[in-house]
């Protein structure tokens, strides 16, 4: 903790025009001969390492000290529907083992819900060291006070040093309500975790909405809290024998009064999931009009695979917003992914990078999305890919015409 | 209904860089403009507000500038704007935020409802909204599809979730973070711009607050710490292909051949 401390001494109109050139915030005003910060500083003390010497400087601020050993064990929250476990929690288990051996810590497992024993005996098999299971009617749907005052139950008992959440619906809901509760750091989507010796977690994500990343810690707060997406991590492989224990929790059912009701669920229709495709193909800006989409559904219907799109796509109304890859949509593990004209802003390859495979056609040679691909083609995707679906088709033995693929609402 | 909505003036572009030399931050040109999916919380307000009457408050924090926002909100339709801004707020992350925003929205008087936007563009993270929420102690619904019911004492909608689309009411008062198409924003009026040229922005800073504590504002209120910040990784293992149209698509097919792909 600490502040900026500026030397107003050494303002002067130079290294004020100076300053305030090289902050990317616009944060520091220079009026009546004086400098400032205003809100819009970030901390990034770009100021500090790159500005006029000793104009500003940081000064650190004494605080109370929180007492880190009294916080032990790594924690994942089990995301549940009705005690369907969310494949995330078992890519979290396999995270938090790998951070927990290095500090010598245990595993836990919160699970909220109503009639989930036999759900919880599953995350056992993963590696799980101890499952806390909290099982009463009132927890049978998500809602945010009882689920909220699960958590505080859990963190008061058992005091762990970390807290990791999927990044679903339910836990970007949550994971935030918690860590207000306790007044504790939370970052969200992170894409890289590891641990430091004083227990403290390292959070790498992408930041300020452009191309770079951040690493964020939590240095003066327990517990920690990270959200992390679906197919970010790897899943541990399940294991026939178990080693962890399940412990099946009590607390003041009073702290489930809640002022949501939950009148009515139904299934969403699974349809053309990409998270789950083996094969994408990413329509990007280049993509003039929205008839041209056709050359993204063609190259994914002979390749049989699935297409999808970049947040400008979505923000044009091309394209289902389901079909979003990146931070802001969906992040997919493919085998193959084959970008047609994408860009690959931070925000859109952090959701993408992990496939096996990344072909990407684009004009710019400086197209950030080359710094990704494993395959980056300097080209005009309205002369490859036509030529590139036709070669497809041949080499399938698809003669002729393939049968119309309908394009497909944007409002399925 | 009286309807508070939170808005954030975000920059108009996202092409920030490192420069991987410097490490200095690169941002084109200074442009800004109110964070998109705010739009779709404020025209919720809006349409609640035609509908049930009461009035529309925005309030935003930032630095002055991001008066700019409130006053495109005016032109939109709201009826009254607040702005926190102080330099003590400087290095706030989403704990911090939430925090000055609650405290923000205390001297705005009572509501019924908070709306605020999925997430922002600059942030990315969704968390301020259920932050202020605890800090507020009112229940908040995230992911909010439709609006299906208003009576005097609560609000019925239809949430997003994991694989299910569920139908909730929730007592008033009570925060809502809303989604992108939840309804088609309206363009700013230039009728309205005319009219609310000189209407006044309400600023307050750290000393009108309930809680004047330094402690819990900007970087001290912070317990997250952005230690450093690198460009992405490259990927070292690259090809690059150059060539006409027709070569390129021989070379992606003879590839996705050996890759067994085709």
């Amino acid at each position: 903790m600490g502040k900026l401390l500026v030397h107003q001494d050494l303002v002067n109109d130079e290294t004020a025009n100076k300053l305030i050139k090289l902050c990317p915030f616009g944060a520091i005003e220079y009026k009546d001969g004086k400098l400032e910060i205003n809100a819009g500083c970030k901390m990034c003390r770009i100021c500090i390492k790159k500005g006029p010497k000793g104009v500003i400087e940081f000064v650190e601020e004494q605080t109370t000290k929180v007492d880190k050993s009294a916080y032990k064990g790594i924690a994942v929250y089990v995301d549940h529907v009705e005690g369907r476990i969310h494949p995330v929690t078992f890519e979290l288990i396999g995270k938090a083992k790998e951070l927990a051996k290095k500090v010598n810590y245990p595993v836990y497992c919160i699970f909220p819900g109503f009639q989930i024993l036999d759900s919880a005996e599953e995350l056992l098999h993963y590696g799980a060291d101890e499952v806390f299971i909290y099982d009463y009617v009132e927890l049978e749907h998500f809602r945010i006070e009882p689920y909220t005052a699960v958590f505080e139950d859990f963190i008061n008992n058992k005091k762990p040093s970390i807290i990791l959440i999927g990044a679903t619906t339910i836990g970007r809901s949550l994971a935030p309500r918690v860590a207000a509760r306790f007044r504790t750091g939370l970052t969200a989507d992170c894409t890289v975790l590891d641990i430091k010796e004083n227990s403290d977690l390292v959070q790498i994500r992408p930041a300020f909405g452009g191309n770079i990343m951040a690493q964020i810690v939590t240095p003066n707060s327990r517990p920690q809290l990270a959200t992390v997406r679906y197919k970010i991590m790897n899943a541990p492989e399940r294991t026939e024998e178990v080693s962890g224990k399940i412990t099946v929790c009590s607390m003041d059912t009073n702290k489930f009064k809640s002022n949501v009701d939950v009148i009515k669920i139904t299934k969403k229709e699974i349809e053309g999931n990409i998270s789950e495709s083996e094969i994408i193909v990413v329509a990007g800006r280049a993509i003039k009009t929205k008839k041209d989409m056709s050359l993204a559904y063609e190259l994914a219907e002979v390749l049989g695979g699935n297409f999808a799109g970049t947040r400008p796509m979505v923000e044009a109304g091309w394209i289902d917003a389901k079909k979003q890859i990146g931070l802001s949509g969906r992040t997919v593990k493919p085998k193959l992914i084959i970008t047609l004209g994408v860009s690959g802003a931070v925000q859109f390859t952090a959701g993408m990078k992990s496939a096996d495979y990344i072909f990407a056609i684009n004009k710019d040679p400086k197209a950030a999305i080359f710094s990704v691909a494993h395959y980056g083609i300097i080209g005009d995707i309205y002369e490859i890919v036509p030529k590139l679906i036709e070669n497809i088709k041949n080499e399938k033995g698809l003669t002729g015409e393939l049968p119309k693929y309908a394009a497909p609402s944007t409002r399925n | 209904m009286k309807i508070i909505v939170c808005i954030k003036q975000v920059p108009g572009t996202s092409k920030v860089q490192v420069d991987p030399v410097t490490g200095v931050l690169i941002r084109d040109g200074i442009d800004t403009k109110m964070n998109p999916y705010d739009l779709f919380a404020l025209e919720t307000a809006l349409r609640l507000k035609e509908e049930y009457g009461g009035h529309v408050k925005v309030i935003s924090m930032g630095p002055p500038q991001a008066m700019e926002v409130i006053k495109e909100a005016f032109m939109m339709g709201a009826d009254d704007g607040l702005l926190v801004s102080d330099r003590k707020f400087a290095g706030a992350d989403v704990l911090a935020t939430s925090y000055t925003l609650s405290q923000g929205i205390r001297k705005m008087g009572n509501f019924n409802l908070i709306i605020t936007g999925k997430q922002t563009t600059d942030g990315d993270t969704a968390q301020v909204g259920p932050e202020i929420a605890e800090y507020l102690q009112i229940p908040h619904i995230a992911n909010v599809l439709k609006i299906l019911e208003v009576t005097d004492n609560d609000i019925t909608v239809e949430m997003d979730m994991p694989e299910t689309i569920e139908i909730a009411k929730v007592k008033f008062p009570c925060l809502l973070s809303v989604e992108k198409d939840i309804f088609q924003p309206r363009l700013p009026s230039f009728k309205r711009k005319i009219k609310t040229k000189d209407k006044e922005i309400k600023v307050i800073c750290l000393n009108d607050m309930e809680d004047k504590n330094e402690k819990k504002y900007g970087l001290s209120g912070s317990p997250t710490q952005v230690e450093r910040i690198f460009p992405p990784d490259e990927n070292a293992d690259k090809e690059i292909w150059e060539g006409t149209g027709e070569e390129l698509a021989d070379k992606i097919t003879k590839k996705l051949k050996e890759l067994k792909f085709i």
